[in-house]
């Protein structure tokens, strides 16, 4: 097995979905498979490869440190559930 | 039992960009909140950040002037969490491949020179800001405004070096000084404009391993940060007296109480799975841009006080207030540069009646009505005997009041010093006829006496009198000539 079921159970948590036990076994044997399919690279020799950062070989994007135009707090607001001057309104978070 | 105490620091430097660190929204304080957002840092589907160059500049200098390795190549990576302040879903920051590396501060104190390692400076993202709703009716909610969200930082990492809490804060004090004189900073920590995680750990005397470690969250000024720290040790000491053991966990320090608390809550993953954002080119940096930027830094405190009392003769102590902030380092210089022959006087006056009238108007040094140009020329005055150094404050004051030159002010008041015998003689004498009884007690050895004359004569000549002819004729008249 290349990934348990707990380990399915954690990475669920930490992307907040709620998963009911059937849908876990199911995941749980579709994440091994892939796992299993990308296991095949292993095969190949990358010890002369240089570790790569991005697909595109490509560095230094840069832009100047110059203010452009922003949105409206109502703009910004425009797809919220519940906008108000105060900001995005949410559930209450205690610190 | 006895214990050592460890502490590493985390310290969030807010770069003084215009701009933030991947879109052009504007980095003002105080403005009505999400009023500077776009698609980028609200985190809209399809938005693209790109890099601000301003905030690559301000970090390579920030990496040399604290003697870091700047990395040829760093990369920018998703760290994974999901709270209301973080609309991505992840901040973009450098995990395995920072910009700058292995750099180092000293520390001066009752320890003697300390050297405190730091072990990385990676660039990040700020978060947004929560307001927890105080307005009727909103007791169930918090208010999220982005204004703040991708604001450009430099999280500077110490290594576990430091002993004391005075160190700690002494490293503060010291870094907070360095990002400031580079300008990358304005150092403003109660706008959270340099703020600091503190990492403490206790170990017996004698042990080699770390003891387990409690982090104390976002403390905003020197003194929160000493207090911070000894509740730690103590709470700590406690703890482990009592058999128990330390809890690794995330603290908030209440500046109220004193105390540090348990955050309980963020606790539960420290599970970022990070990985290189995709969104973001890695970031290549030369030897040829290393040498430009090390070019465009200004001379640093150490360097400036350290020439300060070998080249301009001032002391430890001199040169160690005037190169506290690049102002005041900065206005002396110029002062010096137009007065070479007189570092000492253009020193005295910028730390004693200068920084006076600074701090009772709460002004600037920028906004000094008396110049290094206006200053000199007085002292300039001084040094020709035109006016005596106790005119001149009288000269500084108006000077201040008027920004009109000493020379003016001097020919218009009529304060030019007397020099001139016959004038100083008679008012000596003045004196001397009636003083009678003291004039005894001289000659009888009392030479205290000789201060009363001093200021007699000055009085009578509206301060005006040549201190050093007065001392002279005085001496003269009262050895019976």
């Amino acid at each position: 097995m290349k990934i348990s079921r707990t380990e399915v159970e954690h990475v669920a948590r930490l992307a907040r979905l709620a998963l009911d036990p059937a849908e876990l076994d199911a995941l749980t044997g579709d994440m091994d498979a892939i796992l299993a399919y990308v296991d095949q690279l292993k095969r190949l020799d990358t010890s002369a490869i240089v570790p790569t950062a991005h697909a595109v070989p490509m560095a230094n994007a840069f832009r100047p440190d110059e203010v452009r135009p922003s949105f409206t707090p109502e703009q910004a607001q425009q797809n919220a559930p519940a906008p108000d001057p105060a900001g995005f309104r949410v559930p209450r978070v205690i610190e | 039992m006895n214990y050592e105490v460890v502490i590493g620091l985390e310290v969030h430097v807010q770069l003084t960009t215009r701009t933030k660190i991947f879109c052009g929204c504007s980095t003002a304080f105080g403005q009505p909140p999400n009023s500077q957002t776009c698609p980028v840092c609200l985190g809209l589907p399809g938005a693209l950040p790109v890099l601000n160059y301003q905030a690559v500049e301000y970090a390579i200098r920030t990496g040399l002037a604290t003697n870091c390795s700047i990395a040829p190549q760093s990369v920018f990576a998703r760290k994974n969490y999901f709270y209301p302040d973080l609309p991505k879903g992840y901040q973009i920051s450098q995990f395995e491949l920072p910009t700058c590396r292995h750099g180092w501060l000293d520390i001066e104190g009752e320890w003697g020179v300390k050297r405190i390692g730091i072990t990385r400076i990676h660039m990040e993202e700020d978060a947004g800001k929560l307001v927890h709703g105080e307005a009727p009716g909103s007791s169930q909610s918090s208010f999220v405004d982005l204004n703040r969200a991708g604001t450009p930082l430099l999280e500077v990492v110490s290594e576990p070096d430091l002993r004391s809490a005075d160190e700690a804060v002494a490293y503060l004090k010291k870094l907070h000084q360095i990002v400031v004189y580079l300008g990358v900073c304005d150092g403003n920590m109660e706008e959270g404009s340099f703020r600091c995680d503190a990492n403490v750990s206790l170990r017996p005397v004698g042990q080699q391993e770390f003891g387990t470690r409690a982090e104390i969250k976002n403390v905003n000024s020197f003194r929160f940060v000493k207090q911070a720290i000894e509740y730690e040790i103590e709470r700590q000491a406690d703890v482990l007296d009592a058999g128990g053991k330390v809890v690794q966990e995330t603290r908030l320090f209440d500046a109220q109480t004193g105390m540090t608390r348990s955050m309980r809550g963020k606790e539960e993953a420290h599970d970022y799975r990070y990985f290189p954002d995709p969104d973001l080119v890695p970031l290549e940096i030369d030897a040829a841009w290393i040498e430009a930027e090390r070019a465009q830094l200004p001379e640093l405190p150490d360097a400036r006080r350290q020439r300060y009392q070998a080249e301009l003769g001032l002391s430890a102590y001199d040169a160690e207030v005037l190169t506290a902030e690049r102002a005041m380092a900065e206005y002396f210089e110029a002062g010096v540069a137009l007065l070479p022959t007189q570092p000492k006087a253009v020193a005295n006056w910028v730390m004693g009646d200068l920084t006076r009238k600074l701090n009772d108007s709460g002004q600037t040094l920028a906004e000094s009505p008396v110049t290094p140009e206006l200053l000199t020329g007085m002292l300039r005055l001084i040094e020709a005997g035109t006016i005596s150094g106790k005119i001149a404050k009288t000269v500084f004051d108006e000077m201040w009041a008027t920004g009109h030159e000493a020379a003016r002010i001097v020919e218009e008041k009529g304060l030019v010093q007397v020099s001139d015998t016959g004038a100083i003689e008679a008012i000596v004498d003045e004196v001397l006829a009636a003083g009678a009884a003291q004039v005894e007690q001289y000659r009888g050895g009392n030479e205290k006496v000789f201060g009363f004359f001093v200021g007699q004569v000055m009085k009578a000549s509206k301060g005006k009198a040549n201190p050093a002819l007065v001392n002279e004729l005085l001496k003269r008249k009262l050895s019976g000539e």
